[in-house]
């Protein structure tokens, strides 16, 4: 066995223009399909972390201002909710699950001689869920109900917040200044916005209270349920808007007076590109796999083509046809083998390589309030496919050595060796 | 050793068939230096063909060393060229990528001999064509003399019943044509049964019996007497 190894490997050794060329065609094909492949996951997953950074199916209300004149109202009337909107998509919109009123306004929040001018939110509990806001362990807890029922004066503070007013102290605990309003920090957020500034979190309860004394407030988010298609959607925005047009007194046909932001309905639309690109990606993917296929094969065939007289004169010498069919197999898959493994290192090289510097990129930035958005996020492969095209591969090597081979063995001696 | 009966030979191709062996009658004992001669087409190359194994044949019989050669296996086949013949070709066939030392060493290969073993083995029959110092040069660098030698040794290797050369000094000048028939004669001599397929005088004239073959069968053959050939017998009846 360790001898015919040897003998694989001298003849591969000697004859290395033809190896080399068999073996490149091996790795080239591998190499691109990975890269390839690496590319539309990396596309895949930057779109996909986009989404991922709130709830996909969240939908936004905002008041607006009315553009039609209705029930005798003028246009031109400047719209607010209420708690009671709230309540009522809680209790009859069937599909809403998490909901939160925001109130949003701006103080200067002070702790000792640092402060600083943030947005402050006056937000329900479930907002931690809805905008999936991430708090370490040990960095202290969000709004809960109770903070709700006795509107306490407790704080939830962006990590940038934080790190601007207490320095290298711990927050949790301390008491910092909102306005005129004393309030205890019980929370540190570490998600960054995607857009706009660093903000304060409070509970809605204790916002109406203390910065709000008209309650009206213009901002409404919550979740839903059940709706996985674009038809789903648009009808169920329909529905929404015609049930506030009759809270709030307007036209439902009129667009301005409120404005509904469907993430689910975007999310839908997307995934449906996505399935697009996966699809264009996968036939890519297949076509390259089939071309290596074929370079193999093309290169195997005329390997065999040209050792037809050396298989006649190993005949001559008393080889037997299987001891050459074995020969020339195995050297097929030592060849597709090592260079097969070697395409697909270099490209789940390449790959990593890539999102290795992409993520040092990001690391390295500051924290910033810039929006952290990428198209192009961790471009690398599942192993699997990469040793399955490797497999592949191999498999259409050996195939491709074995069928011109078989028929090189079945070829007379003397005939094989009269070919110059 | 060869024992051959009424052998018939013929090559279909689409449009016509050729019969090129027509009932040859032929018995070579152990230890004899033969050469068959006669003019291009007269079945020469294809009696050796079958005598060699590489070819098969339609009617008759053919015993090698006691055993019937007959609609053998490939793999059969390759065992009784591997045990009971050497090869020697008018082209050398000398494997062009593998050095003198692995071309000759490569029958032990196939024979399952280790490498180290058959290596010096190999060596040693190289020593004996007075190439050692040429084993590790390629078919490419060798002269035409010194690459048939080399073919052979690598003939000789396995420890063959019977040496067939098909025109063994058909691309070879005067000189290295001597050369090359001393030594096929010198390996006769230890007692090798030597079978040469020639159509040079000088190359027939130096084995001891000739045999003619015309429009595929015997007209008549020869054997040396007192270093001379004289005709005895026409075999065809």
């Amino acid at each position: 066995m360790r001898d015919q190894f040897q003998e694989i490997f001298d003849t591969l050794k000697k004859n290395k223009l033809r190896t080399t060329l068999t073996g490149l065609s091996v790795s080239w094909g591998i190499f691109i399909l990975i890269v390839l492949l690496g590319a539309g996951n990396g596309l895949k997953n930057g779109v996909m972390q986009n989404f991922s950074s709130r709830a996909v199916n969240s939908i936004n209300l905002w008041s607006g201002t009315t553009s039609m004149p209705h029930n005798g109202l003028k246009s031109g009337r400047q719209l607010a909710f209420t708690e009671n909107e709230v309540d009522a998509i809680n209790n009859q919109v069937e599909e809403s699950r998490l909901i939160t009123a925001r109130y949003n306004t701006s103080q200067t929040i002070s702790y000792e001689s640092e402060y600083g001018s943030y947005g402050l939110r006056g937000v329900m509990p479930n907002y931690l869920d809805i905008e999936k806001l991430l708090i370490h362990p040990g960095d202290g807890r969000f709004i809960n109900e109770l903070d709700m029922k006795e509107k306490n004066k407790v704080i939830v503070l962006d990590q940038k917040i934080a790190e601007v007013l207490f320095k290298n102290e711990q927050p949790l605990g301390k008491q910092v200044k909102v306005g005129q309003v004393m309030f205890k920090v019980v929370g540190i957020n570490a998600k960054k916005e995607q857009y706009g500034g660093s903000n304060a979190y409070i509970p809605f309860s204790t916002a109406q209270a203390i910065y709000n004394p008209r309650r009206k407030f213009w901002q409404i988010t919550f979740t839903v349920d059940g709706l996985t298609t674009k038809t789903e959607n648009d009808r169920f925005n329909e529905s929404l808007r015609g049930m506030m047009g009759q809270r709030l007194n307007f036209n439902p046909e009129d667009q301005q007076a409120l404005y509904i932001y469907n993430a689910q309905s975007e999310y839908v639309e997307t995934i449906k590109i996505f399935g697009g690109i996966t699809f264009f990606v996968t036939i890519i993917g297949i076509l390259t796999l089939i071309a290596g296929i074929v370079g193999v094969s093309n290169i195997m065939l005329v390997s065999v083509k040209e050792r037809t007289r050396e298989i006649g004169i190993r005949k001559a010498i008393g080889a037997t046809p299987l001891s050459i069919l074995k020969t020339i197999i195995m050297e097929s898959i030592f060849i597709t083998t090592i260079f097969g493994y070697m395409g697909m290192l270099m490209g789940i090289g390449l790959t990593e390589l890539v999102n290795f510097f992409m993520v040092q990129t990001a690391n390295g930035k500051p924290v910033t309030d810039e929006p952290q958005m990428s198209i192009f996020t961790n471009p690398t492969v599942d192993i699997g496919y990469a040793i399955f095209a490797t497999v592949v591969l191999i498999f259409a090597g050996v195939i491709a050595g074995y069928l011109p081979a078989r028929k090189a063995v079945r070829v007379q001696p003397i005939e094989a060796m009269r070919q110059e | 050793m060869i024992h051959i009966r009424q052998l018939h030979k013929s090559y279909h191709t689409e449009s016509l068939s050729l019969h090129v062996l027509k009932g040859i009658n032929l018995d070579i004992e152990a230890g004899e230096y033969v050469s068959v001669t006669g003019a291009s087409g007269s079945g020469k190359s294809t009696l050796l063909n079958i005598l060699g194994i590489l070819d098969s044949y339609d009617q008759g019989d053919y015993h090698l060393n006691g055993s019937l050669i007959k609609n053998l296996s490939e793999k059969e086949a390759a065992v009784y060229r591997n045990e009971m013949i050497g090869f020697v070709f008018q082209s050398f066939n000398l494997i062009n990528f593998k050095n003198a030392l692995e071309n000759v060493a490569l029958p032990l290969y196939y024979k399952k001999v280790s490498r180290k073993k058959r290596n010096i083995i190999a060596m040693e029959h190289l020593d004996k064509m007075g190439l050692r110092d040429w084993s590790k040069h390629l078919p490419s660098e060798l002269s035409g003399g010194q690459k048939q030698r080399v073919a052979i040794a690598r003939a000789m290797i396995a420890n063959p019943k019977v040496i067939l050369a098909d025109e063994p000094t058909g691309a070879l000048d005067s000189t290295t044509t001597l050369e090359v028939m001393d030594v096929l004669t010198n390996l006769n001599r230890e007692g090798i049964t030597t079978i040469i397929v020639t159509h040079e005088q000088s190359v027939s004239d130096a084995t001891n019996r000739i045999i003619h073959l015309k429009d595929g069968m015997i007209e008549y053959e020869t054997r040396k007497n007192n270093g001379v050939h004289a005709t005895i017998q026409p075999v065809n009846f």
